[in-house]
């Protein structure tokens, strides 16, 4: 809209019709740059899942078997890239294998399904077997697209975790080639008892339990890319200092973090770097390390905070952060030695750049109107770093912060502060479909994985 | 003497100097200064005197407006810091100069071991800063100039300084802030002769709160550096 800022409009009522259909398909066409560089550009597919056929009579198939019929179509509802048959539109149909498969019950309406899954789950003796079929409604001579057979231990995690596994399957299968994001885990701050803790859930907020039990101030955690370490700041005797904790081992690791305040670490898409906050002269700058915390560079020179660095995973050659040189916290972007700095943001309070995995957007929070006293909401805004357009993805929901993108590029997660609790929610990455996956307040920063 | 630039400008700036004298010997006391404080004993007087140059508006607080150069007797019952602020075209500086009023029955001052928190917290106030601000304002000034007084005459004393920012905005950002905030105050006393390895610095950002309602008053009281003993 602002292109048409500089335009005198001429006293003509034909002109100035005109010029709204321009500005109107411009508008139209913000949505489409958001959405086509976050993989939800493609028209939706019609999917109907359906319940899957309990083929065994232990008493231990109903419950498990619901488990995973609700874990499957949500993940499947969650996508971002399917139109999903309800389940009140659905045939009253459990196909337990494709003989059983009546593939024009559901292509008709009302499902009108393009896409079926179905399979069967049994409880069996202590394990899980579980058979998934994916079928192409609208080519009956040869439907099939995926067939995939699980078994685990039976236990409600093991439902919910096959369910994740076969939604994966499907959407990577139907949604260009990008895995899906059911088997990813959300990392977080959870303040309970005066202290605060790094938690960790999966993607949908189920399975939350705390990873850290340190008694002090926990915050800013970000796993590793291979998810085998999470690095956070933590508030020792001496101060901030970076700590990590191996994911594999089940206990903290050794990071030699810089004397002074350290603050806000970032890994690079390859493991190998962190970049981070540090104010071992007095002042916080940008700092790069190797993975254990040698081989320390500084990166920025500014007067004034440096914090929140972000890496640009494509590259790992630039790196975005939040700087107060000017005043109110601003982003910035640079080299990742520090050079070519430019200031992306025009103004107000801009904090917490997340950089998303295919390099193109950076994820923030920003306040536009933001001054002492002010009214108005700090948002979600998404920008293209190329053009520097920019697009706000949250509205009048109290105080939003610490985007995170999943690692499909389709989902950011955030910190969303509403009636003094502070909770996490996950939206698509053109700011639909917001969802909240915590319930217990005091839950804050939280950190999409990897994979 | 001491001068004392308290913010930098980039033409003329007002040079201001406030100096004490008590009994027959003298000390330059700059704002922030070096030099430990004068004192007195109860119903005893000092000369304070002050010089500026580059400056149109000179004024001392409690005395009012004042020449560019001049002295004047004081006779304070309780310890006092005197604030001088000149302003001229290139912006304005000020300096401070601080007179003790030694209590008669005072025990001789011990070393700080037996420092209770209660004593440490009635002479080292908190500065306080300005919205989204780690400048030290005139007055943080003053109150770190007698902080630095304290300290120096406490030299077994060891400090942290915390950094606290109120709680609108980014909780990372509020902890680079307030690690700011720390530093400039550590700063302040380092300038005001304390040792810098007397002092450590931490930042608590938003994570502690002094004040939890959502007003001004409440948001000026978390926004500061703070002191404590460092054990």
């Amino acid at each position: 809209m602002r292109a048409f800022k500089g335009i005198s409009l001429p006293h003509s009522r034909s002109i100035c019709f005109i010029l709204l259909l321009l500005s109107l398909e411009w508008q139209a066409g913000a949505q489409d740059w958001v959405r086509t560089g976050t993989n939800l550009g493609a028209a939706r597919i019609r999917l109907a899942a359906a319940d899957f056929n309990p083929s065994s009579a232990d008493p231990q198939t109903p419950a498990l078997k619901n488990t995973f019929d609700t874990t499957l179509y949500s993940d499947l509802n969650n996508a971002g890239i399917f139109d999903m048959v309800s389940k009140s539109m659905a045939p009253p149909l459990t196909p337990a294998s494709p003989q059983q498969m009546n593939l024009a019950a559901w292509a008709a309406a009302p499902a009108n399904a393009s896409m079926v899954a179905f399979g069967s789950f049994a409880a069996s003796g202590g394990r899980l077997a579980v058979y998934g079929w994916l079928f192409d409604a609208k080519n009956p001579e040869s439907p099939q697209i995926l067939g995939k057979q699980y078994n685990e231990a039976a236990s409600q995690d093991n439902a919910r975790l096959i369910a994740h596994r076969f939604a994966d399957e499907i959407i990577t299968r139907l949604g260009g080639g990008i895995p899906g994001i059911a088997e990813t885990h959300i990392y977080y701050v959870a303040a309970r008892g005066g202290n605060k803790e790094i938690w960790q859930m999966d993607y949908d907020g189920q399975g939350a339990h705390p990873v850290t039990h340190l008694g002090t101030i926990s915050l800013s955690p970000r796993v590793s890319p291979n998810n085998d370490r999470v690095a956070f700041a933590s508030l020792g005797k001496m101060g901030w200092s970076i700590r990590m904790f191996s994911l594999v081992l089940g206990r903290g690791v050794s990071f030699s973090s810089p004397v002074g305040t350290t603050l806000s670490p970032a890994w690079s898409s390859d493991g190998a770097k962190l970049a981070f906050s540090a104010a071992r002269s007095g002042d916080p700058e940008i700092f790069t390390s190797d993975a254990n915390g040698g081989n320390l560079k500084q990166v920025t020179t500014f007067k004034g905070p440096d914090v929140s660095p972000t890496w640009n995973p494509k590259t790992n050659a630039q790196i975005a952060w939040c700087s107060g040189r000017t005043g109110l916290p601003q982003i910035y972007l640079m080299d990742s030695d520090g050079t070519s700095v430019q200031r992306l943001t025009d103004g107000g309070y801009a904090t917490s750049p997340s950089w998303s995995p295919n390099g193109q957007f950076l994820a923030f929070a920003w306040n536009r109107k933001y001054g002492p006293g002010a009214p108005g909401g700090q948002d979600i805004y998404i920008m293209d770093i190329a053009s520097k357009r920019w697009t706000q993805l949250t509205h009048d929901e109290g105080r939003q912060d610490f985007p995170s993108w999943s690692p499909d590029g389709r989902h950011i997660v955030f910190q969303r502060e509403k009636g003094g609790g502070s909770e996490i929610w996950t939206m698509l990455s053109d700011g639909t479909e917001q969802h909240r996956l915590t319930q217990s307040s005091g839950n804050s920063m939280p950190n999409w994985s990897w994979k | 003497m001491r001068t004392l630039h308290v913010r930098h400008f980039a033409s003329l700036i007002a040079v201001a100097t406030l100096t004490l004298a008590a009994g027959c010997h003298k000390k330059a006391v700059g704002g922030g200064g070096g030099a430990p404080a004068d004192s007195i004993t109860p119903g005893g007087g000092a000369v304070l005197a002050w010089k500026t140059s580059d400056a149109t508006d000179i004024s001392i607080d409690g005395i009012g407006t004042v020449n560019a150069y001049g002295t004047q007797n004081v006779q304070p019952t309780d310890s006092t810091t005197y604030h001088l602020v000149a302003r001229g075209p290139g912006g304005s500086t000020d300096a401070t100069a601080r007179l003790t009023v030694t209590a008669p029955a005072a025990p001789p001052q011990s070393t700080g071991e037996t420092m209770d928190e209660q004593m440490f917290e009635q002479n080292v106030k908190p500065a306080f800063f300005d919205y989204d601000s780690y400048d030290v304002r005139p007055d943080a000034q003053t109150i770190l100039a007698q902080d630095a007084s304290f300290l120096a005459a406490h030299p077994t004393l060891k400090v942290v300084v915390g950094g606290y920012c109120d709680d609108r905005g980014s909780a990372e950002y509020n902890l680079a802030l307030g690690e700011n905030r720390a530093n400039a105050a550590k700063q302040a006393l380092v300038n005001g002769g304390i040792a810098p390895d007397r002092v450590r610095t931490v930042s608590y950002g938003k994570e502690k709160q002094f004040c939890s309602q959502a007003n001004e008053q409440c948001w000026q009281l978390n926004r500061r550096a703070g002191f404590s003993l460092d054990r």
